[in-house]
């Protein structure tokens, strides 16, 4: 099994590539639990992190994934890159490019900005984040974890609550998920549910309380509270009242259900705090696997063979 | 100077010819039509012999909506490579849109153009004055100086008027001058942060959408103050099939309305966006499927008055960025003709309806002397060969800028001759 050459998002992605991004992780996560975590895989390789938009724990776990697989790994962040000098966004990739990394990874507050510049460069993306397009990293990274504790992911049903207008988790979520077999239920005000998104292949309902009832998993998304100023909410604590994943809505849920939440957290907002803290919460176990997605994926785009570790 | 055009079918629509044809200019006026082989071509004095068999020949194109970006943005377009893009497509008037720096919006600068395009351009320039002064939507330019000076009607195009008050007060200033106010109709709150159409496609990219609507509320705002004030509007780029209809409601009622269609938004849908290339960004945006068929029942029908491209040039520092932060607009004067043709092809309109909506129509909304080919007018005339294919190559344009969504396309009906005043001012390189 071959991947494609750039990793821009989980649309396009085939079940078969999947499962092999996947088996790959589960390999490497072994790495990380190791008391030296280090293999030298991609030593003497270089791959640049190309953050134009703040993050901690995405630019983190791509700069420890590329760490533990001996390569070298260069962070560069909004605020240190030329672009604040008004440098174009091609004439700086292509100067990246000038120095022969092997491996790109980018994430920018606009949608398709991955996209635009893997037409310009040679050199192996993977997009940590484009806009409100796709994240294609947390979608798998979502995906290994629901496998390693529900075994098949096939039939499963999964229910997304939040701003799903402006989020790249939900897209990426989705392609990859329908691929996979999953049933995804999206939840929110309206105001936050965009326009033609059942298209997507995915159900909508307004209603928290409905649509954890057959819920396998149930992700929990970030509230940019900034949204206020847009009129997509009325008030912080009205939206807590209808959407807050709370002990008492999760009674009406299976008691296998599992929560997630791609971080980082309004505490208290979206998700309260004793759930955050319950036996349910695989908040945790989705960073820690982070990595070992972010491993599979370098170590895949950088030329391994699948066959080595199966 | 004599020219004699032969053996072409000469298409006229403002004076009813569609059928083969020699024609005469001397001294840059048309001086007869006569059936093939029947003008007197004794005594004529060293004419330049022009075989026009299997073209058409018609009246030079004109494009009510262009911005040719001189004074202030001559790195993208001047009003001498806009006219040689604009001969090159078989446009021989053209109407500038006011959004220069500075503003198309006194006297001086309509002044200015019309002395450029007098001295580089070779063919008709209108200006476009601005509504407001600055295109600020705060006070009511000095129309009566600017008409003066030469504008052919009005516009705040791109910063469409959001005032209601200032607009009605805008019709009714107008009618003093019974010049057309020219609406890009755009409610800015709807489309505030917007980049393409809201829908679907829009959704899947993650990129924020500008809805139907936003065209939809102006153009009904447009038509309410008008019914009571007076005055006349024309749409400008229509692109919404609820405006279609909303048009169509408006001329039954007897209302000075019309408006236009820019090729691009009966070709292209907003599937076109997808893979973020910045040369599908224009406002208003590439619309759905359903846009589309209502626009090309509109052009069916008359409702849709007349064909102009929003020719908007954009370097590539403009375009070569972030979808969300590409300038908004695509040039449009050398795909224009093919692209229309696609119409005929489809059967939407026939050859003498396409070139109407290019030619007489256009002259008539804003009473231009130009757009026919009536014995002792100027001899401003089109020879295309409507099935000649080829592919459109952007490098290949006259035009500074080269941001079209159409290069590599595949099309019919090519420009062989442009004259303008009896001059041929473009010849097709590969002939």
């Amino acid at each position: 099994m071959i991947i494609p050459k750039n990793i821009l998002g989980t649309k396009g992605l085939s079940k078969e590539e999947i499962v092999t991004i996947l088996d790959a992780a589960e390999a490497f996560k072994e790495i990380s639990t190791r008391e030296i975590k280090k293999v030298p895989t991609l030593r003497g390789r270089t791959i640049i992190n190309l953050f134009f938009e703040p993050s901690t724990r995405t630019r983190t776990s791509f700069e420890i994934a590329g760490k533990r697989l001996s390569a070298d790994v260069i962070n560069i962040s909004g605020s240190t890159s030329s672009t604040v000098k008004g440098e174009n966004l091609i004439d700086m990739a292509l100067n990246l490019e000038a120095m022969n990394p092997d491996l790109m990874i980018i994430r920018h507050s606009q949608s398709g900005v991955a996209e635009m510049i893997s037409k310009f460069i040679n050199c192996p993306i993977i997009n940590a984040g484009d806009g409100h397009h796709e994240h294609p990293t947390q979608a798998l990274l979502d995906l290994y974890t629901i496998r390693e504790a529900k075994g098949d992911l096939h039939g499963l049903n999964i229910t997304i609550v939040g701003d799903i207008t402006h989020s790249r988790v939900v897209r990426s979520n989705i392609y990859a998920m329908k691929t996979m077999g999953i049933n995804v239920k999206l939840v929110g005000p309206p105001t936050m549910i965009p326009l033609g998104i059942e298209n997507m292949g995915v159900s909508v309902s307004y209603s928290l309380e409905d649509a954890v009832l057959n819920a396998d998993v149930i992700m929990m998304l970030r509230l940019q509270t900034e949204r206020q100023n847009e009129f997509l909410l009325s008030s912080l604590r009205e939206y807590s009242n209808l959407f807050c994943l709370t002990t008492e809505i999760l009674k009406r849920a299976k008691n296998d259900v599992l929560i997630f939440h791609p971080g980082p957290v309004n505490r208290g907002i979206e998700i309260s705090l004793d759930v955050i803290k319950s036996d349910k919460s695989f908040i945790l176990n989705q960073v820690t696997n982070g990595v070992a997605i972010r491993m599979a994926l370098m170590y895949l785009l950088l030329g391994g063979n699948n066959d080595s570790f199966n | 100077m004599t020219v004699l055009i032969k053996n072409g079918i000469v298409i006229d629509p403002a004076n009813n010819i569609n059928i083969a044809n020699d024609i005469l200019i001397i001294k840059g006026i048309i001086k007869s039509i006569e059936p093939p082989g029947k003008l007197n071509t004794n005594n004529l004095d060293n004419p330049l012999i022009i075989d026009a068999k299997g073209c058409i020949v018609c009246p030079g194109l004109i494009d009510m909506h262009v911005h040719f970006r001189e004074p202030g943005f001559e790195y993208k377009e001047t009003i001498e490579s806009g006219c040689q893009s604009a001969v090159a497509g078989g446009f021989t008037s053209v109407a500038v849109m006011p959004n220069t720096n500075p503003v198309n919006d006194n006297r001086s600068v309509t002044e200015l153009i019309l002395s450029l395009a007098k001295s580089k351009g070779g063919i008709k320039v209108h200006p476009i004055g601005a509504i407001t002064e600055g295109l600020a939507g705060k006070r009511l330019s000095e129309m009566a100086d600017l008409r003066d000076a030469g504008a052919i009607a009005f516009s705040d195009d791109g910063c469409p008027v959001m005032n209601n008050e200032l607009m009605r007060r805008a019709f009714e200033y107008s009618k003093m001058f019974n010049l057309p106010l020219i609406q890009h109709s755009e409610m800015l709150d709807l489309t505030e942060g917007g980049c393409m159409n809201e829908g679907a496609v829009s959704t899947e990219l993650g990129l924020k959408g500008m809805p139907t609507e936003a065209e939809d509320i102006m153009v009904y705002r447009d038509i309410a103050l008008l019914e009571k004030t007076g005055g006349r509007l024309h749409v400008a780029h229509i692109s919404s099939g609820n405006s279609v209809d909303l048009v169509r409601h408006a001329k039954a009622k007897g209302l000075p309305v019309t408006c236009e269609v820019a090729p691009h938004h009966f070709t292209l849908t907003d599937e076109a966006v997808r893979g973020y290339d910045t040369n599908t960004k224009m406002s208003p945006p590439l619309r759905s499927i359903k846009d589309i068929e209502k626009i090309k029942e509109g052009l069916k029908d008359g409702t849709i008055d007349i064909i102009a491209t929003d020719h908007a040039p954009h370097d590539i520092i403009d375009k070569q960025v972030e979808y969300q932060n590409a300038c908004f607009g695509i040039v449009g004067l050398e795909t224009a003709l093919p692209l229309t043709l696609k119409l005929v092809d489809e059967k939407i309109l026939s050859m003498s309806d396409a070139i109407r909506k290019l030619t007489a129509t256009p002259a008539q909304i804003f009473n231009l002397d130009a757009g026919n080919l009536s014995i002792g007018s100027e001899a401003d005339v089109l020879i295309f060969n409507p099935d000649i294919k080829y592919s459109i190559d952007v490098s290949k344009f006259h035009s500074k800028s080269k941001n079209s969504p159409f290069d590599g396309w595949k099309v019919k009906g090519k420009v062989l001759h442009t004259l303008a005043r009896g001059k041929v001012i473009y010849t097709d390189p590969d002939l």
